[in-house]
């Protein structure tokens, strides 16, 4: 029998291959996959999370963390009836129009594809047009914006007046983030919450969508 | 030590410039519009910034290149003229400059962070060669590795830079932890010190990030682990407030150079500013660098 602790400690250390490893050998010796999310690798991302707050990890940390959830999760997804571990919910994600910034986008995506979110990432450079199309299309619950630069900031505001212009704003909740925007900013634009870090973007979803 | 940096540091605090992206907007620039592209089409504009900053009293001026890097310019416009940016930049600065005043010229990040395995060393080194090498042919004094994260992508920047034969300045971003004294990736000044004298950094350096307030500490730090290799201040101006859809630095000229005395006392060497920071600035601190006088309050 795999000692579980060790897919633990793969999450919480980022080692992508040993997580999924240790988790395609559970799987074989019968172990129950919701078992496998709830007892060793929710509590690693939480760990994770943690260590974040507290200046212990930082962004390449949280990354490789984040990856090692999601390849685990791969392998789990299939083996579970999807009543068992529905989607926590969809997110269509993007830097806005005319920023081509991606490292705090593709951090914030991770997260949330570790904490369980169907993610779909639309890139950078990301036209309000194409927010539209994808709320329409893929039906996500929430949308999350991101900006690094002040100059590209107002593109977000574009992005929800699109969304309200083509009626489906009433549809989705609207959360950005980015090294320039404040709870104060996202008040003024009227999006409906605001992500300091990326290590609390899973909280900050759930919180959204409840 | 470095030739050219012996003799710039020799008399005393030298002022470099300020912002570049911003008074590129002033004069037009869209916003998310990549600042470099404007080297080639419109040269003359770029050439206002320097000589703004040069009139205000800069020692040093950087290039409009920090991000003329093939992987940054990839999916531009400047996607197939990486080498034509780069030497358009240096020109342009240095049509600015003449001989009166030195011209560093400007690499930052890729915006792929090789510690989390988004990038390799080998397609980063690669990047950083190709820019180093364009900018020592047109005829830079030295080169600036600004507003780096990862120690990593750091290293090897500096690596290219040194290896053109020019003085090499190496700055990275401390802004982020509890007590904003990492950068992103983690790396203290310490660290960073430490181990970008060890890739062959002529200064040492740090910029962008937290407002002023924050760079007396982190140059102090920086100064203690650079053993006697001078220390590079460019901080921002302040963090921005969006108001009705436009972006305001609430800090003023001379409030931010109000914290110059500080600076100096904690080891800089060059000052100047970053992102928020314009001639005025410049000015201010060129004007406190003269006759010290507003910053006992920073100082206190």
């Amino acid at each position: 029998m795999q000692d579980l602790n060790a897919l633990n400690i793969a999450i919480i250390d980022g080692d992508a291959s040993a997580a999924r490893a240790i988790t395609k050998q559970a799987l074989a010796e019968g172990m129950d996959p919701l078992e496998l999310v709830q007892q060793y690798m929710v509590p690693a991302m939480n760990e994770v999370g943690r260590r974040f707050e507290c200046s212990e990890y930082f962004v390449p940390e949280l990354l490789l963390s984040a990856r090692a959830m999601k390849s685990a999760l791969e392998l789990i997804r299939p083996g579970l009836a999807a009543t068992d571990l529905p989607s926590a919910g969809r997110v269509v994600i993007g830097t806005v129009k005319g920023d081509l910034h991606d490292i705090g986008k593709n951090l914030v995506a991770a997260m949330l594809e570790g904490g369980g979110y169907d993610v779909i990432d639309l890139g950078v450079n990301v036209d309000p047009q194409r927010f539209v199309e994808a709320v329409k299309d893929k039906r996500p619950q929430v949308v999350a914006l991101s900006a690094l630069l002040t100059t590209t900031m107002p593109a977000m505001k574009a992005t929800i007046d699109a969304l309200e212009a083509a009626g489906v704003r009433e549809q989705v909740k609207v959360l950005i983030g980015g090294a320039p925007v404040t709870q104060h900013y996202a008040e003024e634009i009227g999006a409906d919450g605001y992500g300091e870090t990326a290590a609390n973007a899973t909280r900050l979803v759930r919180s959204v969508l409840s | 030590m470095h030739a050219l940096v012996k003799k710039l540091v020799e008399r005393g605090p030298v002022l470099t410039d300020g912002a570049w992206g911003t008074q590129l907007q002033a004069r037009g620039l869209a916003p998310g519009e990549m600042p470099d592209l404007w080297n080639l089409a419109h040269p003359q504009k770029v050439v206002e910034v320097a000589r703004a900053y040069i009139k205000a009293g800069s020692q040093v001026i950087l290039t409009n290149t920090f991000g003329s890097n093939r992987i940054r310019l990839r999916g531009t416009e400047g996607e197939s003229k990486v080498a034509e940016l780069n030497e358009a930049g240096v020109q342009l600065s240095r049509q600015a400059a003449g001989n009166r005043v030195t011209v560093f010229a400007s690499m930052g990040p890729t915006g792929k962070l090789p510690s989390a395995g988004e990038i390799s060393a080998e397609e980063l080194a690669e990047a950083f060669a190709e820019q180093a090498e364009a900018l020592k042919r047109a005829g830079a004094d030295g080169i600036v590795v600004e507003t780096m994260s990862d120690l990593d992508e750091a290293r090897i920047a500096v690596d290219a830079a040194r290896k053109t034969g020019l003085p090499v300045v190496a700055s990275m971003v401390f802004d982020s932890g509890k007590d904003k004294d990492r950068t992103m990736t983690g790396v203290t000044p310490e660290a960073a010190a430490v181990a970008l004298r060890q890739a062959g950094a002529d200064v040492i350096g740090a910029n962008c990030g937290q407002g002023i307030a924050g760079f007396a500490g982190i140059c102090a730090r920086l100064k203690a682990a650079a053993e006697g290799s001078p220390i590079w201040i460019k901080p921002n101006a302040g963090l921005p407030e969006m108001r009705a859809g436009k972006c305001y630095y609430d800090m003023t000229p001379k409030e931010f150079a109000s914290h110059v005395p500080a600076l100096i006392e904690a080891g800089a060497s060059f000052i100047g500013g970053c992102c928020g920071t314009t001639p005025q600035f410049i000015r201010a601190m060129r004007l406190e660098l003269i006759s010290p006088s507003s910053g006992e309050s920073a100082r206190a």
